[in-house]
């Protein structure tokens, strides 16, 4: 009895969770009449793959994948390179202040972006990088450095201590210490934050729709957000779920694959083991 | 310095020489942080002191706090103060429930287990955006799935709702859709804490006879304080700054604004960047306020 109340849960749990994405792939699948017809058609046979043809067509959202592949990238590795090493300091170094350091961090990964969407609308701007990809590399820093120090500081400090002890034995300088043996075992930790911080980057909305302006710097998720289409009444609803599903699938198969490693990131720091 | 000189002869101590790398190490961050954190929180402080509009030409003129004066006597900004506060509570208790339901239904061993973990992860990898305008799809009171299910299929209600064309239904979709998106991360920190929670706990419980709601209720949710404490305090963070959502779908119109869509109306479409600021301030001290209060029950916490 308690295997079929599993059983059924489980099923409902699958079903709210995915339902959402299924119909998009299957609204992507069906002649663009269908979309808009009631009672709706559920399963997309046979599959009709115009509205695919259609998104691609449209020349803003394969420009729209390339930047958001290049922002996120670049938020990413950038931050990644700065917070390895801030992390490493808080983690393993005994520095006076670290502790509020480390409160400041995450009382940053709290930040309202709306509160500086104007000022740094006026820096970027300044810097003659409104409308770029770089200003919005920038921007985003302000959310996925806080994180990234915040996470791998948590996975360092869960690090074994012996190699690094035993290097201090022998005489080594702290750099030494961070270059031959903190950094090759962050290496797991760095893979799991990079991708937690892409997603989260590559996600991003706010920023993207206040620093940019023209079509052919625009991110994945304002166009997507924003499609309307051509002069007529109807939104086209058949691209619109064509471009979803095709930025969305490879989510998708990243969750499948690193599932593990994500869980792992999501919960740093939050129980304590 | 060599690597192999003796203690006695370094001239700074290990210590020392850890704590200047350190702070070196430090730096990179900290200097970013000032630059897109810091300073764009000061600039906004001193802009909405003064009238400045974005682009007028025209030198902005010191008002003090006259604009603060007008955020208190604009109705919409309670309007969209209210619509935030009722927004968090609602999404934040839903999400706590579902996400220790769905906590629940994982930590029990079957087969498949992994995949059933994967596909809830999906609606939070999925950026708000592009799942919203899903959602919005789904919504529309003619040909929308919701509705087909609701009333043609399933024959739960007798007629179609127009989601989206009413301030109450509206809100309650963007609280579903918020629900549906970010209860995988609170049932996942959940999980994370169930998993820690040792047999001989629910064992002892079995020889005392208790029932699965005693064991819940006695066991379970103490144990598990913590870990609901911190998803608590995200949740309710990341609620309170509440735009996606609310945008894509309406864009904040028909009274459905959130304090982070009523100040990017203002400081963006109304071009307004001297009241503009001063709502970014109120909402940075809101936001401050209540991460200032969890820091404090965290802090509780990790004492007890």
């Amino acid at each position: 009895m308690r295997r079929v109340f599993l059983f059924i849960s489980i099923l409902f749990v699958v079903l709210y969770a995915v339902f959402p994405f299924y119909w998009a792939v299957n609204g992507s699948l069906q002649p663009s009449q269908n979309l808009f017809r009631t009672p709706a058609d559920y399963l997309p046979v046979p599959p009709d793959f115009q509205s695919y043809g259609t998104a691609l067509k449209n020349e803003n959202f394969p420009i729209a994948i390339r930047n958001s592949a290049i922002v996120a990238g670049g938020a990413t590795l950038l931050s990644l390179a700065i917070a390895v090493l801030a992390a490493c300091a808080l983690a393993r170094f005994r520095m006076r202040g670290s502790g509020v350091v480390l409160a400041a961090v995450l009382g940053m990964t709290m930040f309202p972006q709306i509160s500086v969407v104007g000022a740094l609308h006026s820096i970027i701007t300044r810097l003659g990088l409104y409308n770029t990809l770089t200003g919005l590399i920038l921007s985003y820093l302000l959310f996925t450095l806080p994180f990234t120090v915040w996470v791998l500081t948590h996975f360092l400090r869960q690090l074994p201590r012996e190699l690094e002890e035993s290097a201090y034995i022998d005489g080594a300088h702290p750099l030494q210490v961070l270059w031959h043996v903190l950094l090759p075992l962050a290496i797991p930790g760095v893979a799991t934050t990079g991708l937690l911080a892409f997603i989260a980057a590559w996600n991003e909305y706010l920023f993207a729709l206040s620093f940019t302006i023209t079509d052919n710097v625009r991110t994945v998720p304002v166009v997507i957000a924003g499609f309307v289409g051509g002069g007529l009444h109807e939104v086209p609803w058949g691209p619109i779920m064509a471009a979803a599903v095709m930025v969305t699938l490879p989510l998708v198969l990243l969750v499948f694959i690193f599932q593990r490693k994500l869980v792992e990131g999501m919960t740093a720091g939050a129980v304590k083991e | 310095m060599s690597a192999r000189s003796s203690p006695k002869e370094r001239p700074f101590s290990l210590a020392q020489r850890e704590e200047r790398l350190g702070w070196i190490l430090l730096m990179p961050a900290i200097l970013v942080l000032i630059l897109v954190g810091l300073l764009p929180l000061i600039h906004t402080f001193t802009v909405s002191l003064t009238n400045a509009y974005m682009a007028s030409g025209r030198e902005p003129r010191m008002t003090w706090f006259h604009n603060y004066q007008m955020i208190v006597r604009d109705s919409e900004f309670w309007l969209a103060l209210r619509n935030t506060l009722l927004f968090t509570a609602s999404s934040v208790t839903l999400e706590m429930i579902l996400g220790m339901g769905i906590a629940l239904v994982l930590n029990s061993k079957f087969r498949g287990r992994g995949l059933v973990r994967a596909a809830v992860l999906i609606p939070w990898a999925l950026p708000t955006a592009v799942s919203a305008r899903v959602w919005s799809y789904m919504l529309v009171d003619t040909y929308g799935v919701i509705n087909d299910l609701l009333v043609t299929r399933l024959h739960l209600l007798d007629e179609k709702i127009a989601w989206l064309a009413r301030p109450g239904s509206a809100m309650a979709s963007m609280v579903i859709i918020d629900v549906w998106k970010t209860t995988p991360f609170v049932a996942l920190i959940l999980l994370a804490a169930l998993q820690l929670i040792p047999r001989q706990l629910y064992e002892a419980a079995d020889v005392d006879g208790a029932t699965a709601w005693q064991k819940f209720t006695r066991v379970t949710l103490p144990v598990l304080r913590p870990a609901i404490l911190v998803a608590l305090v995200f949740r309710t963070l990341d609620a309170m700054r509440v735009f996606d959502v609310i945008w894509v779908l309406t864009r904040g119109e028909m009274r459905t604004e959130s304090l982070a869509t009523y100040n990017f109306r203002h400081m963006v479409d109304f071009r307004n960047l001297g009241y503009g600021s001063a709502v970014s301030v109120v909402i940075f001290f809101v936001i401050a306020l209540l991460v200032a209060v969890y820091m404090m029950l965290l802090q509780k916490k990790d004492n007890d």
